[in-house]
């Protein structure tokens, strides 16, 4: 990469929040938003329930416009959905197709990116493959655990290519032992792709284990109350991370933050 | 199905029929109106065996499906069209609520009319019955695509044409199935009420003709008849249902 590449990629972060209000039927969902996030970061967003940690995932996903001040990726104005900016939905089992196997629920994402049909199969195998779900390829979602399933959106979501991921409370509704391993498991895939994530979710642990840096957010209207940067080694590690001090200095603050609401 | 055939299913029924075997019987009612059970049992044995039954059976069976296929497709395209479009739907609504409390069965006239006694007549009747519960499930089946799937086809950028075809229908295809079962029993019911009021074939119009021709056991049998091909008909299609589209046929029951 030539020397002005580095530095206008460098200038423009991934994802940036100017002065962002969002109202919706009148509501005042989201107030004066400003958050910059910089290519390959992994921010966590958390806050009680309704506070409007979905609403901004979609303003970033091009569901929602915003009522004032703009939503920029790589520097232009969001301006509808586009495959370069990927969602995992956070209910899985209305987020996949019921009717196509796994291998061609991630087809679906391939059929759409124009991929020749000759390519396809080794595409699908590959995203398959990374997500854990090699052997599954012929299972239809009903077939399957609902980690399972939420790979699966994460296999699709993969071959999209995407510069940037969403990622709403993706791993709320699965217990707690596939919810470390599927941690884990997107952690290592994002920062081998270098994927920018946008990751919701509701348990303060989750958010400072997999985070760069970690937004709170406070209710009615939603507006930030604070950024913490998580300044932990990774990999991440869920012994040590999770007995870091910093971590449980983090753990502090969250949780007294998520109490006084 | 299993449940309506296991032996305590049985018992209500068998009962009713040795009570009215019973009853006929005692009170000496007159042959020319009412038949025992036995005697109806006999007839349709009879029916059976020179096969004027299987006759009727295909008459109306062909005249259902004709009908069943000229209406059933126009309310699928109809429906499916006006679901996905709800500037169409909007346009729509005043004329089709105009038009769809009319009983098919006030049609008949006018199918006479236009189309005289016969054939072509039932198979009109039955299309226009058919096709309303087809034109206002089918619509339903494609408002109720789960909004989730229609983001994701936006998140992808699908065509408009690609969200129907790969998004759309096949998710409302569970749904369309269910419109195409109650469409099915109402053409049924149709065409036999023409062939009872006016088209003379068929197995409305046995049952008809035994009754003006005082032959109750007949009459019975041939009605009996009709129930048995409504409960096969029924769960013909459940089974093909559950067969398609497994758990996901249930509306509702995606997962
Ligand atoms: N489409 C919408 N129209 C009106 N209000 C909405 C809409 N979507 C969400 N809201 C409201 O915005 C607020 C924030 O919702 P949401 O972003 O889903 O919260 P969270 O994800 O933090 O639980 C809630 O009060 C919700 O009722
Ligand atoms: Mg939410």
């Amino acid at each position: 990469m030539s020397q002005s590449a580095v530095a206008t990629s460098q200038a423009a972060p991934e994802i940036c929040f100017d002065g962002v209000d969002l109202s919706l039927g009148g509501l005042e969902i989201l107030k004066g938003i400003d958050l910059e996030i910089r290519r390959g970061e992994f921010i966590c967003v958390i806050g009680p329930s309704g506070c409007g940690k979905t609403t901004m995932l979609r303003l970033i996903a091009g569901f929602h416009r915003a009522t004032a001040g703009a939503v920029m990726h790589e520097g232009r104005a969001v301006n509808g959905p586009s495959p370069d900016i990927a969602i995992v939905f956070q209910d899985y089992g209305k987020a996949l197709l019921p009717w196509r196997n796994a291998a061609d629920n991630v087809a679906l994402a391939l059929e759409a990116m124009r991929v020749p049909k000759s390519q396809r199969a080794d595409m699908i195998t590959g995203f398959l493959g990374k997500v854990g779900l090699a052997d599954h390829a012929q299972k239809f979602p009903s077939q399957m655990s609902g980690g399972m399933q939420q790979r699966l959106q994460i296999a699709r979501a993969l071959a999209q290519n995407p510069s940037v991921l969403l990622m709403d409370e993706p791993f709320g509704a699965l217990d707690a032992m596939t919810r470390q391993t599927l941690q884990d498991e997107c952690l290592n895939l994002v920062e081998n792709m270098g994927t920018t994530v946008f990751f919701v979710t509701h348990d303060i642990e989750e958010a400072i284990y997999l985070g760069d840096r970690v937004v709170t957010l406070s209710p009615n209207p939603g507006r930030i109350a604070d950024i913490h940067t998580v300044n932990l080694p990774r990999p991440r590690n869920q012994l040590t991370t999770r007995e870091d001090p910093e971590f449980l200095r983090l753990r502090r603050v969250l949780f007294d933050f998520i109490q006084g609401h | 199905m299993s449940a309506l055939l296991s032996m305590r299913g049985l018992l209500v029924p068998a009962l009713l029929l040795l009570g009215a075997e019973v009853l006929v019987n005692a009170a000496d009612l007159s042959s020319n109106n009412i038949a025992p059970p036995s005697a109806a049992f006999a007839a349709l044995l009879r029916i059976m065996l020179d096969g004027t039954l299987f006759v009727s059976t295909g008459q109306t069976l062909l005249a259902t499906a004709m009908g069943l296929a000229v209406g059933g497709s126009l309310g699928l395209v109809a429906g499916i069209l006006l679901g996905l479009s709800r500037t169409a739907s909007r346009l729509m609504t005043v004329s089709l609520e105009f038009f769809r409390p009319v009983p098919a069965v006030a049609l008949i006239p006018i199918s006479m009319l236009v189309f005289g006694f016969g054939y072509a007549m039932e198979v009109a009747v039955v299309a226009f019955a058919a096709f309303w519960p087809m034109l206002i499930y089918c619509k339903g089946a494609i408002e109720a695509v789960e909004p989730q799937l229609l983001e994701v086809a936006q998140m992808l950028r699908l065509s408009y044409f690609d969200t129907v075809r790969k998004i759309v229908l096949p998710a409302a295809l569970p749904r369309i199935f269910v419109a195409l079962r109650t469409a099915t029993g109402i053409a049924l019911i149709l065409g036999v009420t023409t062939e009872i009021l006016s088209n003379p074939q068929g197995l409305g119009f046995a049952v008809m003709s035994a009754q003006q021709s005082l032959h109750p056991d007949n009459m019975i049998a041939n009605i009996f008849w009709l129930g048995v091909l409504g409960v096969v008909v029924n769960s013909g299609l459940l089974w093909l249902q559950s067969r398609l589209f497994g758990n996901a046929g249930r509306p509702g029951g995606g997962r």
